[in-house]
């Protein structure tokens, strides 16, 4: 693997998570229980839209196929997708979103402080960028897995069966593979044990206040960040890509 | 847009003062130059070179905005435009200036507080990180956060409880 293809190998990985969860997001709009809770899923699908066009355009500059942001998120295959599992996870009620989204936010707020110092200038100017937005992300699902944790039996129950649900799904993004082990190396990505360590801090303190367990098995999963995916991405990429595999090449 | 060949070129303060008028297409009460979204202008030869950074990275105003400036230069004679998108630095709401704060302050939108970047990395819980800001329309101090989220990204939803009203913060960022 060239140094290029590996650096935007690494570069698609930022850029899959934010546009798998914004995709997976945007189904809110419109649906969401409380007309606030609806403005607020759409605004962080809007964020995360606008920091993978970010990632996917700098995928694109990298691309030795002279692919497009476009391209990239419309013509790929699903196993040309490097996405953690997590974030490729069906919607389910409100109570698993939201629980998806604050396993996420948790994660990616730090992982976005420590490349906001990546010795790649373009990685550190787009994660500065994009960890300002985060730190809104993450304030307001932690202040919600609060609410509800703690709110009635009925609320307390959905986001203790969410987390049941998503917990086994958590820890991927902490897991280096060889590429990540040497991205690190190279200084362009963070050290990943120091983000976990800043990750669980986060989780146990909002979850001890939410008055929510962590389930006993702390079996992980993982595979996506190499194309394995779970039965949900294929249905999701379907939709996502329908216009572009339908009528190829379509613009606005 | 070849009309006007042996034009001068209209010198940068000129130019400010033509950015200064195109308005937000999301919040019109403010200008483009007032949100700190221009970031700087210049010659290249004869090409003029615009820097424009967004606001959120999402935000869909972005397009809008080059779109809008391009016509206003094109009116004013100049049709070889570039415009620049920059990242860095991101944009701050401090960067939006005095005249900004109170042309947002005067449409009924709070201006935001002041030493933004403060949101990255202190996240507070349960709503006790929402600044304390004052009614636009009563004047009370007596207000809640809905959301920290509003009709455009850059919103927070308020409401007063003294005059029951909604309404909208500019929250800092």
């Amino acid at each position: 693997m060239s140094d290029t293809h590996a650096l935007q190998s690494y570069v698609l990985r930022l850029a899959d998570n934010a546009l798998i969860l914004g995709q997976q997001v945007s189904a809110w709009c419109g649906h969401a229980p409380a007309l606030e809770e609806d403005i607020a899923f759409a605004n962080t699908a809007l964020d995360l839209i606008g920091q993978a066009t970010l990632w996917l355009t700098y995928a694109s500059e990298l691309d030795a196929q002279g692919r497009s942001a476009d391209d990239l998120a419309f013509l790929r295959d699903e196993r040309q997708f490097s996405n953690i599992l997590l974030v490729e996870q069906p919607n389910g009620d409100f109570g698993k979103s939201l629980m998806r989204q604050f396993i996420f936010d948790a994660a990616h707020f730090p992982y976005l402080q420590g490349l906001s110092h990546s010795n790649d200038a373009r990685i550190s100017e787009i994660a500065t960028k994009s960890v300002k937005e985060v730190a809104y992300h993450l304030e307001r699902s932690s202040d919600l897995i609060i609410r509800l944790g703690g709110g009635t039996k009925d609320s307390h129950n959905y986001m203790q069966r969410a987390l049941n649900d998503l917990w086994r799904f958590s820890s991927e993004i902490f897991m280096p593979d060889a590429l990540e082990l040497s991205m690190t190396e190279q200084g362009i990505a963070p050290d990943l044990a120091n983000i976990e360590t800043k990750f669980t801090r986060h989780i146990h303190m909002v979850f001890e206040r939410a008055g929510l367990t962590l389930p006993e098995s702390s079996y992980m999963h993982n595979g996506g960040k190499i194309g394995i995916h779970s039965e949900n991405m294929g249905p999701l990429l379907a939709e996502m890509q329908y216009l572009q595999r339908s009528f190829p090449g379509v613009q606005w | 847009m070849s009309i006007d060949i042996t034009m001068t070129k209209p010198n940068l303060s000129d130019i400010w003062s033509w950015l200064a008028a195109v308005a937000d297409p999301e919040i019109p009460a403010v200008s483009i130059v007032d949100l700190g979204i221009v970031r700087g202008v210049r010659w290249l030869k004869n090409e003029l070179i615009i820097d424009i950074t967004p606001t959120y990275s999402g935000c869909p105003a972005t397009g809008v905005i080059a779109l809008d400036i391009e016509m206003a230069m094109v009116k004013k004679g100049i049709s070889n435009i570039n415009i620049n998108t920059v990242l860095s630095p991101p944009w701050t709401t401090d960067w939006i200036s005095d005249i900004g704060r109170k042309k947002l302050k005067d449409y009924g939108i709070v201006p935001p507080a002041h030493a933004a970047n403060s949101c990255a990395g202190m996240i507070g819980l349960t709503g006790s990180n929402a600044a304390k800001i004052d009614c636009p329309l009563c004047g009370s101090g007596n207000t809640e956060r809905v959301s920290q989220f509003g009709s455009t990204p850059c919103k927070a939803s308020y409401r007063c409880k003294n005059c029951l009203e909604p309404f909208d913060y500019f929250k800092a960022f």
